[in-house]
Formats: C-alpha cells, structure tokens, sequence
C-alpha cells in the first residue's frame, strides 16, 4: 500500500526529532510537510534539506494546501493545539498531538491502542506519560493501586522552550494519565531538569501503592513483577533504549502509607540519537510512542479500506 | 520593576522553622506544632514566617515523605495564629501547581517563595506572573547556588525579575558555599538587578558556614536572609535565625526583631518537639563537601539501613552524579548500585 502522508507542526526539539523517527522507520507514514513560525529555525532547515514541503506559515498555510496530509503531527504547545485541534478535525485530517493538551484521548501505544483506532484526536501525553503509564497499567492489571507516583528526570538541553513554559500543564496531564490509563485511583506526577555535564539520560521512578500482601514475598508479587517485565519488553519494540536499572524494589506496608505496601520500579529511557544525543530519551519515547501509533493507525484504515473493496 | 519590600530595618528575617524545619521532623509537624511556633515568631516580630512541606507545596509523596498533617491545614493553623507575621509558602515548578499556590493564597498565605535548580529559572515564569496577579508578594529561590557561577546566577535571576520576582535569593542547598563564595553570588545578583528586585541568602550548616555566609552576604548587598530556630532544617541544618538575630546586632545590623524572645522560641518552643538535632556529622559535612543537596540526608540513612551502604557513600556518589534538588529517588537506586559493587564501608 501507498505510505500515508504527513505534517508536523512545529519544528522544535520534538518536531524534528518525529521527522527523522518517521522517516527512518515508519513503514506506513512519511513526513510530507514541516510547518513551523521561524523560518531559520534548525528544524525547519533540516526538513526543508531532507525534501520536505517546509512552511513558516503556520497552520494557515498547511490548511490552505490542495493536498491535505492524512495525519497531522502537533509538537507546539498545549495552547497552540487547543485551537489547531478543530481545524484539523474539520478538514479532515487526523491529529496526533504531542503536545499535554489532552484535546482527545490518552494513548499509550501497549496500553490502548485498541480501543481508539476511530478516534479523530489521540493525546501522546507527555514524554513522563509514555515511560510511566506502561507500569502503573501493569501493576494495576494484578492488584488494586490507590495511588501512583511519578518521577522523571531529564537534562536541561533536552528541555525545549515548550516545555519549560509549560510545567504545570506537564505535570497535571501525566498525573491524569496515571489514573485515566495506569488504573491508579489517585495519580501525582513530577518532573526534574538536570543541567548536569554530560548531560544525564533521561530516569523515570515509578512508585504504586499496593496492598500489603503483595508487597511480601509470594504470587501476588510474582505476577507484579511479570506484568512489569512484559510491559518492558513491549515497549522496548519500539524504544530498544528503555530499561529497568534495577529489579522492581518491594517494599513492606508502613503506618505513613496508610498501612499500604509500595512497589518501585526505576527506569532509563536512552534515546536513539536520531536528532538530540542519546541523552533525550525523553524526545524518544514520545516520537516513537508517536510513530507507532501513526503506523498502527494507518494498518487499521488500510485494512479498513481493503475489508471495504473486498466486500468482506 | 517592584519597590523595596520594607525599608524600616537593614535587613529582613525570614524564619523557615516549619518548612526547611519540616525535613528533619520527616515532615510530621502538627498543628500545636505549628501554633507554638507561629506564636513565639510572631511576638518576636518575625516579618515573614514559611509553613510548608519541606519539599514545597504538594511536596506530601512518596518520593519525599508524607505530611502527618495536611499542610493547607498547618497553613492555616500560622495564619490564625499569627497577629503581625506574614506566612509564606515554598513552591517547586515541576512538583507543585499554580492550583497548590491558589490554595495556600485562600488560606491565607501572602508570600509566595517559588524554587528552581539555579540554571532553570525560566520553568518559573508562570508562577511567578500568576502569584503576582493573585497578589502574593513574591521570592525566588535559585537551589543549589553553589552550581552556577556568578554571572550564570545573576542572569538567572533576572529571568525571575523579569517575571515579577521581588527579591532573588542565593541558596545554598548543599550547604557548600563558603564566604567569598557567597559575596561574589550575591554581588552579582545585587548588581544585576538593581533596584528591580531585591537579593536574599538561604544558609545551611554542613560545613558550618551558616551564619558567617549570612554576614557576608549582608555585606555585600543581600537584605533578606533565612534561618530556622535551633538550626532545624534539611542536612546538617540551616543558619539559626536566634544565632543570626544574635550576631547581626552585634554587627550593629537593624533586624527589628526580639532578640531574646528568638533565643527563648528555640529554646522553648522548638529544642523540647525536635525527634532529631542538627547535627554535622560524616553524612551531612559529605553533603557540603560533595555539593549534595540537603534533604537528600534522611532518605540516604534510609537506604543505607535497607541496602547495607553507608549514607556517606550515597551521597558522594550523588554528588558525583550531579543530582539535584528533587532527585531523592535516585538514592535508591544509587544504593543498589553501591550494594552489587559489595561497598559497605
């Protein structure tokens, strides 16, 4: 089948970083426009290099092109997508918003993608949701979670101008995605930019509130650890760079949980340096969580279409 | 951009007791608590008081520990308590939310002192707008000073000036400053923002350089200073506002509080509720030693009981590792670490 086409919009750390993850391995969808608001930006000149349709116009001049993408890719801000978000739904064009506007649905590829294949929004989260919300949805599929809590760290030079304006928003929409994708009752995010030299690959903690009987030794704990290690592995087929830096670490039931024991799970996300070094797994497994979702997406409307012709 | 905050005395007291305070009392401070204190400080003319979980607004995690008493509620315990005193909140961009600092505003906190590692001031730029618009007076804290050199700070503090910040502080997280170090930061600061903002110090004592780095920042330009009675704070804990009431007046230096009602709030109020003094001991001068950020002391004793690694040896390695404010949950992971190398000495 004829690969989907696509634009990014915004050409920034995660935009270009997108650009080179669809163009190096997606099998179905290949970057066809590259929209940003400063023509000298690197972004912009990169794609416009590597042969893409390159625009400073905004999404004005994307909407005013005879040839609509099938997928638009929104890597600006929680604010621009708000009010890119209807625009695109009305010409057609189905967005997948990197952004933490949260316009349409979560989705993390191995915890939902099933479940939103005819959806005109998806949200990607944030970088945090992708790394995080795989383990919480696995250690609720085996036991009950009150509450989950996050922490992701990741270097100062992987920050972009977006992010950092934008940290409230951060942290609200990856503590929503620990309740509305994890399965946790209660969800608390944080994030941490490190400027340190060299700069430190981006680290997630994950801690899950559990009942006490399977914070012991036993199958409780056994199935925890499993659901973890699958959640892992499925992920590293499209982030090789994501791993756990130490074995899930159980810890017994205290007063000040509430009398709740706790699971920790500690991972580093290594990024595959197609645009930023291998520090900024943070763009990785958001770009690749991307990807995937755009490749899934358009098998479904393939199919979709060759059920259709068939008449199957 | 803003005027200065009040001119009546040289220099302004800020007494963070009960939040800086709150990490050595593994955050379980209660309301009595926090009345006793309140009272003393307040009869003592102690301008501004902060109650706050030692990690900030929200800072109640597991990441940090939880709060035995919700901290809205100890907020505004110090607000009624309080007859002429201030209360002030902490707040970390990235940990807490605008929504925490409208809720603290509600109860009745007035000061809103916001905190970013000294390099990332620009995550702050909302809070500070926002604060401001909600009519908060406002404090920037640049953590773990000692990372940036002067002039990296001083433009720093110029993006939260620029953002509605009226009084920059130099703080030494790690408690690793030590005199020149802090007239050099503070010069700086005081340069850069002239009468834009004002500029404050944040002294710890694990190299026990509290005090003596308040004086010098003093010195050189800084007109509101930090301390906490008995020195109960994060590490080997703060510069102790009853010692730097004490030693400013000596120095013929106006702080317009009552100097023996402070050594009587220690004394009285604070020293009988302490679970665990101030102490500089291998652990915390390692932290001001290796540059490690203070409130990493408790959850490193921690570790090192579970994993069998000395706390020493976690934070060195943390310092190695550049970790910052925040970043406790790397502790554990350091201390499996350490363990599988077999160090335990």
């Amino acid at each position: 089948m004829q690969k989907k086409t696509a634009a990014i919009v915004g050409s920034g750390n995660i935009g270009t970083d997108l650009m080179f993850k669809l163009m190096r391995r997606s099998a179905r969808v290949e970057p066809k426009y590259m929209i940003g608001i400063d023509p000298e930006s690197d972004g912009l000149q990169r794609a416009a290099r590597l042969g893409l349709t390159t625009s400073a116009g905004g999404v004005d001049w994307l909407l005013a092109q005879p040839e609509k993408p099938d997928f638009v890719f929104e890597c600006t801000s929680a604010k621009a997508h708000a009010a890119n978000a209807p625009r695109y739904e009305a010409a057609g064009i189905r967005a997948i918003d990197l952004t933490p506007a949260a316009v349409g649905p979560y989705l993390a590829p191995v915890v939902n993608i099933d479940s939103l294949s005819d959806v005109p929004n998806v949200n990607m989260i944030t970088c945090a949701g992708q790394a995080t919300t795989p383990i919480v949805a696995a250690v609720s599929s085996v036991v009950p979670v009150p509450y989950a809590e996050i922490v992701a760290s990741i270097a100062s030079k992987s920050a972009g101008p977006g992010t950092r304006a934008n940290v409230d928003e951060f942290t609200d929409t990856t503590a929503r995605s620990l309740e509305q994708l994890g399965g946790a009752d209660r969800g608390k995010a944080i994030i941490i930019i490190n400027p340190v030299e060299p700069p430190m690959i981006m680290r997630n903690t994950i801690y899950c509130m559990i009942p006490p009987e399977a914070a012991e030794q036993g199958p409780a704990q056994d199935s925890i650890a499993s659901a973890i290690a699958s959640a892992v592995s499925r992920i590293q087929d499209y982030v090789p760079g994501y791993e756990l830096r130490v074995a899930p670490q159980f810890e017994a039931a205290r007063p000040d949980w509430g009398g709740q024991g706790r699971v920790g799970v500690w991972v580093q996300v290594k990024g595959a340096a197609d645009y930023l070094p291998e520090y900024a797994g943070n763009l990785d497994i958001i770009t690749a969580a991307a990807t995937r979702t755009a490749d899934l997406l358009a098998e479904k409307m393939d199919s979709a279409v060759l059920t259709a012709a068939t008449g199957n | 951009m803003s005027a200065p905050i009040d001119t009546a005395f040289d220099i302004r007291l800020t007494d963070t007791t009960l939040r800086d305070g709150s990490h050595a009392m593994r955050h379980q401070f209660t309301e009595d608590h926090v009345r006793g204190v309140v009272r003393a400080l307040d009869d003592s003319r102690v301008e501004v008081i902060e109650v706050t979980h030692g990690d900030g607004l929200g800072g109640s995690s597991f990441n940090y520990g939880f709060s035995l008493t919700p901290e809205l509620d100890l907020i505004r315990a110090a607000v009624d308590e309080a007859k002429q005193s201030k209360i002030a909140v902490l707040m970390l961009p990235g940990l807490a939310t605008i929504h925490d600092l409208d809720q603290a505003r509600d109860a009745g906190a007035r000061v809103a002192r916001i905190a970013t590692h000294c390099t990332e001031a620009d995550i702050s730029i909302q809070h500070f707008e926002h604060a401001r618009k909600i009519g908060m007076e406002t404090v920037g804290f640049l953590m773990l000073s000692h990372r940036a050199t002067p002039e990296e700070l001083a433009a720093q503090g110029r993006i939260m000036a620029d953002a509605g910040c009226e009084c920059v502080y130099v703080v030494d997280s790690a408690g690793a400053l030590i005199l020149d170090g802090v007239s050099e930061r503070v010069s700086a600061l005081v340069q850069e923002l002239g009468d834009d903002a004002q500029v404050g110090f944040h002294g710890h004592q694990n190299l026990s350089f509290g005090v003596a780095n308040s004086v010098f920042a003093v010195r050189a330009g800084a007109t509101q200073i930090d301390g906490t009675l008995v020195a109960l704070g994060a590490g080997a804990g703060n510069a102790p506002t009853e010692v730097l009431a004490a030693a400013f007046d000596r120095l013929d230096v106006k702080t317009g509080v009552d100097i023996q009602g402070l050594m009587s709030a220690a004394e009285d109020v604070v020293k009988p509720f302490i679970t665990r003094m101030p102490v500089m001991d291998r652990a915390s001068i390692m932290q001001g030693y290796a540059g490690v950020y203070s409130s990493f002391l408790i959850h490193a004793e921690h570790a090192a009981e579970r994993y069998g690694v000395p706390a020493y040896r976690i934070l060195e390695e943390v310092g190695r590792a550049g970790y910052v404010g925040g970043q406790e949950d790397m502790i554990v992971d350091v201390a499996v670490q350490l363990a599988e190398r077999g160090v335990t000495a």
